[in-house]
């Protein structure tokens, strides 16, 4: 009685009553997609489309907006804190990327080749993964501090001298990108463990019959099978890591003289210190920009990966 | 080093002993998946000495870093104010005392925050469940006319990370378009933009469309409605994908940092991650860090029991913006 059309739902009729029941079938479909469509709507597609028109509008929230053209993208670049915001954030997004993306590979190459123990290594290294990132941050606070702070008093016990952490200007920002690595690196190296697991042995068995040494083998053998993975991993990567804001905002607040301040953070500084939501959008737009570009080719790489 | 004497024999100058065996033979490693190393190797006695090695260094050091911070924050808020500030400190507190974890429960409003997360984390699980279901059946089985201009516009949120549109995100909230409502410090601020979650689409419709039409078909026929069906028969069949967007949607509420802390400012409906970090500048050290064990007992209770579903998400969801 039924026919698939394009694999719809749709009863076959007369073709005077089809017309009625199209009609019947959208309804429906548009009333299970209301719900979601409103939160969409209101909550992604407008605040969108809301970033580009307040990056252009001078806007106080009590008179009405005036367009200024390009004022608030000026007013932004000429701050003098402008340029450190994107030096730190792309710094940032540099360092994590060495320690956030080759650790977790190098450590997924060695568990996957353990025959021991491997419930507990995957259950402790995902662990961070789990306190809420403030917890984290939080925690990290406390060793950092100079005086008693754990850090200190490891380098104590094996007779070296502390150091000041987030109080200086050149260990500020490497002590965010701890604190990132530590709370995150769990996922990379899941998501590569299971990668790992899904390349053929005969591969390695052939590598090693022609000759390969285990280096080689991995070389030739390994990371050009799980390549893909690893170009989305990267990707994905950049795209969290240049969103920074919780590290600074909870442990340094951008200082110490702009050294950790990031462009997010520059952003809510606009948004809540200054109340100036046109020079806040801005940024975020400018942000947008950049992170689209990123993920557009994230969205093209992955589609050949799943 | 424990990982060396594994395989090495007896000590010549050691006093031979009736009792002492013979250097067993080791059992060889169980060649189950290829990887890397050959079984050749592994099984040849420096293979053997350096898979040891390497085993016993993995487990040390991966408990240093990872679980040794724990210890010290459990250990450190069951610590006296006078210990905790000791140079050198302590490894194992003289002394426990819970007091710190009590002075944090009651000045802190822990169990304040604890509530509020836990509503916000229900509501928005609630309103995904019902509405990003409902939304991914039907485009993937109803299909109506411009469904896929529509499905289009939920992936394209994929690529604008929701930090981005922070600012105006939040005067949304503040004030929503045509309707007027001011949501700042209202659950509604959590539970609907949870929604507006481009991935749990992409995952629920990519699992539907996996489901034979075939089998809807014959529902229809017996007359089910589209409710009917997506509730007998979708859902049961879903609760793999059910669980994974279950588990992101609790864990990203429970995680989440930047948003909580724009739309609900108001101390009493703060999240317990903005709780905590709203009042770190006037708790002393100790009943802060038990506050930060108190935060952390939630999801790590979490993680113990559903280890397995997180995992398996992680890597069937691996892939997220």
């Amino acid at each position: 009685m039924t026919v698939s059309h394009g694999g719809r739902l749709r009863p076959a009729g007369a073709p005077r009553r089809r017309l009625g029941l199209a009609v019947r079938r959208n309804l429906t479909a548009y009333g299970f997609l209301s719900g979601a469509l409103i939160c969409f709507a209101f909550f992604s597609w407008y605040p969108m489309a809301r970033e580009v028109v307040l990056s252009f509008q001078k806007n106080n929230f009590v008179d009405p907006p005036q367009w200024v053209g390009l004022d608030n993208i000026r007013t932004v670049v000429q701050d003098p804190a402008f340029w450190p915001a994107w030096r730190n954030t792309a710094m940032f997004t540099l360092l994590a990327l060495l320690c956030g993306y080759v650790v977790p590979f190098a450590i997924a190459l060695v568990l996957n080749e353990l025959r021991h123990a491997r419930g507990y290594l995957r259950f402790v290294v995902y662990l961070p993964v789990m306190l809420p990132p403030a917890v984290s941050v939080l925690l990290f606070k406390w060793f950092y501090d100079p005086g008693p702070g754990l850090f200190n008093q490891l380098l104590n016990l094996v007779h070296l001298p502390g150091l000041s952490w987030l109080d200086s200007r050149d260990t500020a920002l490497i002590s965010l990108v701890i604190v990132s690595t530590w709370m995150n690196l769990g996922t990379g190296t899941l998501i590569y463990l299971a990668a790992l697991q899904t390349v053929p042995g005969e591969l390695y068995e052939a590598a090693e019959l022609d000759g390969a040494g285990t280096l080689r083998r991995i070389w030739h053998v390994t990371i050009p099978q799980t390549r893909l993975i690893l170009l989305v991993m990267l990707l994905l990567q950049i795209i969290a890591t240049m969103q920074v804001f919780i590290e600074p905002y909870l442990l340094t607040g951008g200082g110490p003289e702009d050294a950790t301040l990031s462009v997010v953070y520059l952003m809510y500084q606009y948004a809540f210190d200054y109340q100036d939501f046109g020079g806040g959008s801005a940024l975020g737009l400018m942000l947008m920009i950049v992170l689209i570009v990123f993920s557009a080719a994230y969205l093209r790489v992955s589609r050949n990966v799943t | 080093m424990p990982s060396l004497t594994a395989t090495r024999p007896p000590a010549a100058s050691a006093p031979p002993s009736r009792r002492a065996p013979r250097r067993r033979r080791p059992k060889p490693f169980a060649t189950g998946h290829r990887t890397v190393l050959s079984p050749h190797q592994l099984n040849s006695p420096w293979g053997r000495r350096i898979y040891w090695t390497v085993l016993v260094s993995t487990v040390m050091l991966f408990t240093a870093v990872f679980v040794f911070p724990l210890y010290w924050m459990v250990t450190g808020a069951m610590k006296t104010g006078e210990e905790f500030a000791r140079i050198p400190p302590t490894f194992v507190p003289s002394s426990v005392s819970f007091d710190s974890y009590r002075q944090a429960w009651t000045m802190m409003n822990l169990d304040r925050f604890l509530l509020n997360t836990l509503q916000y984390a229900a509501g928005a699980w609630a309103f995904t469940m019902a509405f990003d279901v409902a939304a991914a059946y039907a485009l993937s089985k109803l299909r109506p006319r411009f469904g896929n201009v529509i499905l289009m516009g939920m992936l394209a949120t994929l690529m604008i990370p929701p930090t981005v549109i922070l600012l105006p995100a939040y005067l949304t909230v503040k004030d929503v378009p045509i309707v007027r409502l001011d949501l700042l410090n209202t659950p509604w601020a959590i539970w609907l933009p949870a929604v507006a979650n481009g991935f749990n689409i992409f995952l629920l419709k990519r699992f539907f469309d996996a489901i034979p039409t075939a089998l809807l078909e014959a529902a229809q026929v017996d007359g089910a409605s589209p409710l009917r069906i997506l509730w007998s028969i979708v859902l049961p069949v879903s609760r793999p994908i059910l669980g994974v967007v279950s588990i992101f949607t609790v864990v990203n509420v429970w995680r989440d940092f930047a948003w909580p802390l724009l739309v609900l400012q108001d101390p009493e409906k703060m999240t317990i991650s903005v709780g905590i970090a709203s009042l770190r500048a006037n708790m002393p050290q100790t009943t802060m860090t038990a506050a930060l064990v108190i935060a952390s007992i939630p999801t790590i209770v979490v993680f113990f029991l559903f280890q397995r579903h997180i995992m398996a998400g992680l890597t069937a969801g691996g892939l997220k913006g």
